[in-house]
């Protein structure tokens, strides 16, 4: 990876981060932004984040995975811990740091493992694998009890009661419930952070040898592997990144939360798919494309928000009406024909 | 006993993924997509036996049968709007999306019309049941009726595709469109045929789901839709008995599961037996094996 040596494209990415981070801040100092809009700036950056892992593993290395909500998941409950067990012990700026070091290794410690027999399938079937493995971690954290005594730590994966505290002992996690009371340590400039750091690891590892590697082998695997390119190393090191992104925004999530529950709104397939949609919406592969989208697609609901009850139908068929005028054969060729004054310089994919 | 009583309570509820796996497996094969709205088909079935029994007063039966002509035609019409315009879209995920697009659409659908709450749906089978073994061994009647209705559904479902022209044209479809096309085999009526069955079945399987656990939300559909899906793939997609063995297995893991290690965990032992099923059988149980080496 040769630092130093941007293309246009990314440079541009960059830039639109920064200066929608510029006019978010100004907006806030003018007070013109509602506090509403205010909560919402770092669920669209962990959402922006999230996408952009996922396009590394759907677009850049070409496979298909539903289980991103549960390498956040990894990521979010790993870290919470973390900063809830050393609240009192670590100032906040080292305890978030390490906490988000925490997260996103555990979430690419996740991805790893989960990459070895995963990523030996195939298409669909690799997909409901990754979809299996989700909801696994997702079950796990909800049934996990872990508290602490003068007697040391005590765990259970039943119910409170096995777990045979004393009482005036503290619950760390308590099943369902999950942590509450995470310090809430990360705010919109951390989370713009991250998510130019994610965005520089995802465009370099794309324009790096590394990188063409892992597109050579979604593009060709038989081609890829007989010029020599080592097809496990490659995909998992993309799996593992594209998981280690998720963590990072998981990471995000718990310290944005002050109580941290592995609900299937959240953390289950259902969330996964979200993430899909942001990716595929945005361009498979385009990486600027699925944090707009992500970015787009979070806030249609939020502004939707004066329709309420009919701003979920809306949405469903906002989604529907874009992928058919997108990707329909008909409809590009319509375009073609009859709006071809409107094209706009198409990216090279 | 009391082993005996869960197992046959997991043959039930795996009849009912079964059903479910069913129509998504033909979908699969022959339209090569995840129909993720294929859950939600379920919930519609549901919500229409529900209005027409509870609220109409009708007999159970004229709901069923309702329900069955609306969903079939929701599935074709979905197709023919949703789907058919992205089949040769280049890419299989923009179907996908659309799909869960759909998904969406039908659920926040009926979030509207009937609201948040749970709704109690009336049983549509009222048969008690039969008690053996004095006593010791309860079989509720829907239990019954569900596995019956299920091995019904698959002789009845490979009757069909084995038997008929039109049967051998879905067969056809499945394996090449190209080559299937130059036949003579009308492509699209036939991909239209199957929405309909199994959006058929979605409905049966939704007026068995809903008897035998009786609570009727906007998302009742969703989670077994995803069930009766890794069911599907379980027992290899594509294969029509591999669905009913996926489905059955999956059933009894649950309830199994459920019963005897954690009721928390129960979907993670699911889930984990499937990704150990893939991991030895790459394909499913009943599938074709083509193996990815890494």
């Amino acid at each position: 990876m040769k630092a130093g040596r941007f293309s246009k494209k990314e440079l541009t990415t960059y830039a639109i981060v920064v200066a929608a981070y510029i006019i978010c801040e100004i907006l806030m100092l003018t007070g013109i932004m509602s506090s509403h809009m205010k909560g919402l700036l770092v669920p669209i950056c962990y959402y922006a984040i999230v996408a952009v892992g996922l396009n590394l593993c759907v677009g850049i290395l070409g496979e298909l995975s539903l289980g991103h909500a549960g390498f956040m998941c990894v990521g979010a409950y790993s870290s919470a811990l973390f900063s809830y067990v050393t609240e009192s012990a670590i100032p906040t700026a080292p305890r978030f740091i390490i906490a988000l070091v925490i997260g996103v290794v555990m979430a690419a410690l996740a991805g790893f493992l989960i990459g070895i027999p995963v990523l030996r399938l195939k298409g669909d079937y690799l997909a409901i694998v990754t979809l299996a493995f989700g909801e696994i971690i997702k079950n796990i954290f909800n049934a996990i009890y872990l508290g602490t005594d003068s007697t040391g730590l005590h765990f259970s994966l039943k119910d409170m009661a096995s777990m045979g505290m004393e009482p005036g002992g503290k619950i760390i996690i308590n099943g369902a419930q999950g942590i509450t009371g995470t310090p809430s340590d990360s705010n919109f400039t951390i989370a713009i952070v991250i998510l130019l750091v994610s965005l520089f690891v995802v465009q370099n590892l794309v324009s790096s040898r590394d990188g063409r590697a892992i597109m050579a082998i979604r593009d060709n695997r038989i081609a890829a592997e007989s010029n020599g390119i080592n097809i496990t190393k490659y995909k998992m090191l993309a799996f593992t990144i594209s998981a280690a992104i998720a963590g990072a925004s998981g990471v995000l999530f718990a310290h944005n939360i002050s109580s941290l529950t592995a609900t299937s709104q959240y953390f289950g397939y259902n969330a996964s798919i979200m993430f899909l949609v942001y990716v595929v919406l945005g361009g498979i592969g385009n990486i600027r494309g699925s944090m707009i989208a992500a970015v787009i697609l979070y806030m249609l609901p939020e502004l939707l928000r004066g329709l309420s009850d009919y701003r979920m139908l809306i949405y469903s068929v906002v989604l529907i009406v874009m992928m058919l005028v997108n990707w329909s054969p008909k409809a590009r060729e319509f375009r073609e024909k009859h709006l071809s004054f409107l094209k706009i310089k198409k990216e090279a994919k | 006993m009391s082993f005996l009583t869960y197992f046959i309570n997991g043959l039930s509820l795996g009849s009912i993924y079964a059903i479910i796996a069913l129509g998504y497996t033909m979908v699969y094969g022959i339209a090569k997509m995840l129909n993720f709205a294929h859950g939600d088909f379920i919930m519609v079935g549901c919500y229409v036996i529900f209005t027409i029994v509870a609220t109409m007063g009708l007999p159970p039966v004229a709901g069923i049968v309702v329900a069955i002509i609306l969903c079939t035609l929701l599935g074709v019409t979905t197709e023919k709007v949703a789907y058919k315009p992205l089949r040769n879209a280049g890419s299989p995920l923009a179907v996908l999306i659309t799909a869960i697009g759909v998904s969406y659409l039908l659920q926040n659908a009926a979030l509207l019309i009937f609201g948040a709450d749970t709704k109690a749906f009336t049983p549509v089978i009222t048969w008690q049941g039969i008690v053996l073994a004095d006593g010791a061994l309860k079989i509720q009647g829907v239990t019954i009726i569900t596995i019956v209705v299920s091995v019904l559904i698959l002789v009845c479902l490979q009757t069909f595709i084995n038997k008929t022209k039109a049967g051998q044209a879905m067969l056809a479809v499945a394996e090449d469109k190209g080559a299937a096309s130059l036949m003579g085999i009308d492509v699209n009526k036939t991909i239209s045929l199957t929405f309909a069955i199994g959006s058929a079945l979605a409905a049966i399987a939704g007026a068995l789901m809903c008897s035998a656990y009786p609570s009727l939300t906007p998302y009742t559909g969703a989670m077994p839709g995803i069930k009766a899906f890794v069911a599907a793939v379980l027992g290899g997609i594509g294969s029509i008995p591999g669905a009913m063995i996926g489905g059955l297995i999956l059933g009894i893991i649950e309830i199994l599961g459920k019963t005897y290690v954690s009721s928390q965990l129960s979907d993670a032992i699911v889930f984990g037996i499937l990704v150990v099923v893939l991991l030895v059988k790459p394909t499913g149980i009943l599938g074709k094996n083509i193996q990815e080496k890494v």
